[in-house]
């Protein structure tokens, strides 16, 4: 894995993940979904991507970070509703509003790890959960901001209008492969190495003479900034913001995404976690109420039997098939209940 | 003048005095021991003298400049680097990984986020230096954690040797080690000395005998002895101590 890896700009998984996502659109009907649903799974792929960097990469659980993405999703409604209608303004808005909350908090936690840190993450997204629901004349209290417009994408000579779904999702889309491409780079740049190398030993890190403090606070307030990118994505898909993504259960989603599908061994565990949860909602929800009791009941089975999720058990299957033991480039190894114990 | 000095360190764990007045200097060059029985303090030293603990009283020099208290990282850039007795190695990085991750080089570029490391034969070039020297030539693709032992201990020096260091601090560089890689890993040490100005603590007394140019034997938190190797071998404190083995 890892340095020595390939660490290419484009990679085949990374072509074969974009070529099945650009025809979804034309397929995704005849299979029995419906269009949104794309959009959704492809916004919470690249929030559970830029969670797995902290979690995954750097070994540092956040139970917490639904707040970003709530961060986000208001300042981009917010943004649109009060200021001016701009797709790529609002964006940015969400990625700064979400950063500067998550820089402020890591400023907070940052000297801590494992349980403690954990601990703490809840507790401030809790505060920011509250202040969503309480400070009625900004977020609108429990109901939420409404009717938040989707703006057009403006390219300058072409704009697109994302009123349809499916336009929705080529734009989301393509904020995806800027996201993947830019933290591909990023896991095999020296600092993607040092946030590893922090993960495995961080007395080492500190006695080989790096700033142990300051990679976990930018760690940090990076994986916030793409929450809240996705946040303000999902502020736009859902057409308003609300109190509910802030929640402590939505901070659990994208730990459960990332875990079951393998963030501690694959860069690519997240986004099949992702998917696997929209089609575990939408597939068993349309059998029982209670799919997300058995979904929690995976969720177990896999952190008992299988940690290193679905990623994982692809890469024995391969690695039996092939007759080799190599993990794959750029796997964050180590364990969930690792990064606990630290 | 001496390159690193402690002078008068008092270190205690609440009412646990560890180190009473550790009065220490270490020349340019030259390699010096550490010796002393279990217990006696000698790690607790060596975590003052690289910043691990703050002294509650003394002072720590290093090249006539004041570095008590100071955080680890602080320490480490200055040219201070440490393996540990207990090893601490990036265990899930292969064995060039831990070494480049060392380099002054990449850690000057830490927060470069555009720069791909598998493509830079700078950092490569450098790396390939120290697994020379440490005699890991020909590994640097397995996992650390699948080392043998020996080559543990061997690349736990070498991320210490990584940084370039001007003085190398050895926590207990043979233990849990068979005779036979101890044996290597004293060649490995003898070759390294032409480099290096060198710290070691050992309790292994053959193997620092054979190495140090001078050796301070630490008791009780102070230390009780100084000299070269055939001056201690003289010295009826450290024969009545627990260098008897050597006659």
């Amino acid at each position: 894995m890892g340095l020595t890896g390939s660490g290419a700009l484009i990679t085949r998984p990374m072509l074969v993940t974009f070529a099945i996502l650009v025809t979804l659109p034309l397929w995704i009907e005849p299979v029995g979904f419906y269009q949104y649903l794309g959009v959704e799974i492809v916004i919470w792929m690249i929030f559970a991507l830029g969670f797995n960097l902290l979690l995954g990469y750097t070994g540092l659980p956040s139970f917490g970070h639904g707040a970003y993405f709530g961060l986000g999703a208001y300042a981009f409604g917010l943004f649109q509703l009060n200021v001016v209608q701009n797709l790529w303004l609002g964006l940015m808005a969400a990625v700064v509003i979400a950063a500067i909350g998550g820089a402020a908090v890591a400023a907070f936690i940052s000297h801590r790890r494992g349980i403690y840190f954990a601990l703490l993450t809840i507790a401030f997204g809790q505060v920011f959960w509250f202040v969503s629901i309480k400070w009625h004349k900004l977020t609108g209290g429990e109901d939420g901001l409404l009717n938040i417009p989707r703006p057009s994408m403006d390219f300058g000579v072409v704009e697109f209008a994302l009123s349809d779904n499916t336009a929705l999702f080529y734009c989301v889309l393509g904020v995806f492969a800027v996201v993947v491409i830019g933290l591909w780079r990023l896991v095999h740049s020296p600092f993607g190495k040092v946030i590893q190398a922090i993960k495995q030993n961080e007395m080492r890190a500190s006695f080989v003479g790096y700033n142990v403090w300051l990679y976990k606070w930018a760690v940090f307030t990076l994986s916030a900034g793409i929450a809240g990118l996705a946040g303000g994505l999902f502020a736009m898909a859902q057409e308003s913001a609300y109190p509910d993504v802030m929640s402590l259960h939505a901070s659990g989603f994208v730990v459960m995404m990332t875990l079951v599908g393998g963030g501690f061994v694959s860069f690519w565990g997240p986004v099949m976690g992702a998917v696997i949860f929209f089609l575990a909602r939408d597939f068993l929800g349309s059998l029982t109420e209670t799919w997300l009791l058995w979904y929690g009941l995976m969720f177990m089975g896999m952190v008992l039997f299988k940690p290193e999720g679905v990623a994982g058990a692809w890469q024995d299957w391969m690695g039996r098939l092939l007759g080799k033991q190599d993990k794959g480039d750029a796997s964050p190894a180590g364990g969930f209940v690792a990064s606990l114990k630290r | 003048m001496a390159l690193f000095e402690a002078q008068a360190i008092h270190k205690r764990f609440g009412d646990q005095v560890v180190l009473e007045e550790i009065n220490l200097d270490f020349e340019s060059g030259k390699l010096s021991g550490i010796m002393g029985p279990n217990g006696a303090g000698k790690t607790t030293c060596f975590n003052v003298l690289t910043g691990r603990y703050k002294p509650d009283r003394g002072r720590v020099v290093f090249n006539g400049q004041d570095i008590t208290g100071l955080p680890p990282r602080t320490i480490a850039r200055k040219g201070i680097s440490r393996s540990f007795q207990i090893m601490n190695l990036f265990d899930d990085y292969s064995v060039l990984e831990n070494i480049l991750i060392a380099l002054p080089d990449v850690r000057q570029n830490g927060f470069n986020v555009s720069r791909n490391l598998a493509r830079d034969s700078a950092a490569a070039d450098q790396a390939a230096f120290v697994l020379a020297r440490v005699g890991l030539k020909g590994h640097e693709h397995e996992s650390a954690k699948n080392l043998s032992y020996g080559n543990r201990r061997a690349l736990e020096i070498g991320v210490a040797l990584a940084a370039d260091p001007r003085i190398l601090f050895l926590d207990e560089p043979t233990a849990g080690m068979g005779g036979e890689a101890t044996a290597r890993l004293a060649e490995l040490i003898q070759a390294l000395k032409e480099h290096y100005t060198i710290v070691i603590i050992e309790h292994d007394m053959r193997f620092l005998f054979g190495l140090a140019d001078r050796i301070s034997v630490i008791h009780w938190g102070q230390v009780i002895a100084q000299g070269t190797p055939d001056e201690l071998k003289a010295n009826k404190w450290v024969q009545a101590s627990n260098l008897g083995m050597l006659q």
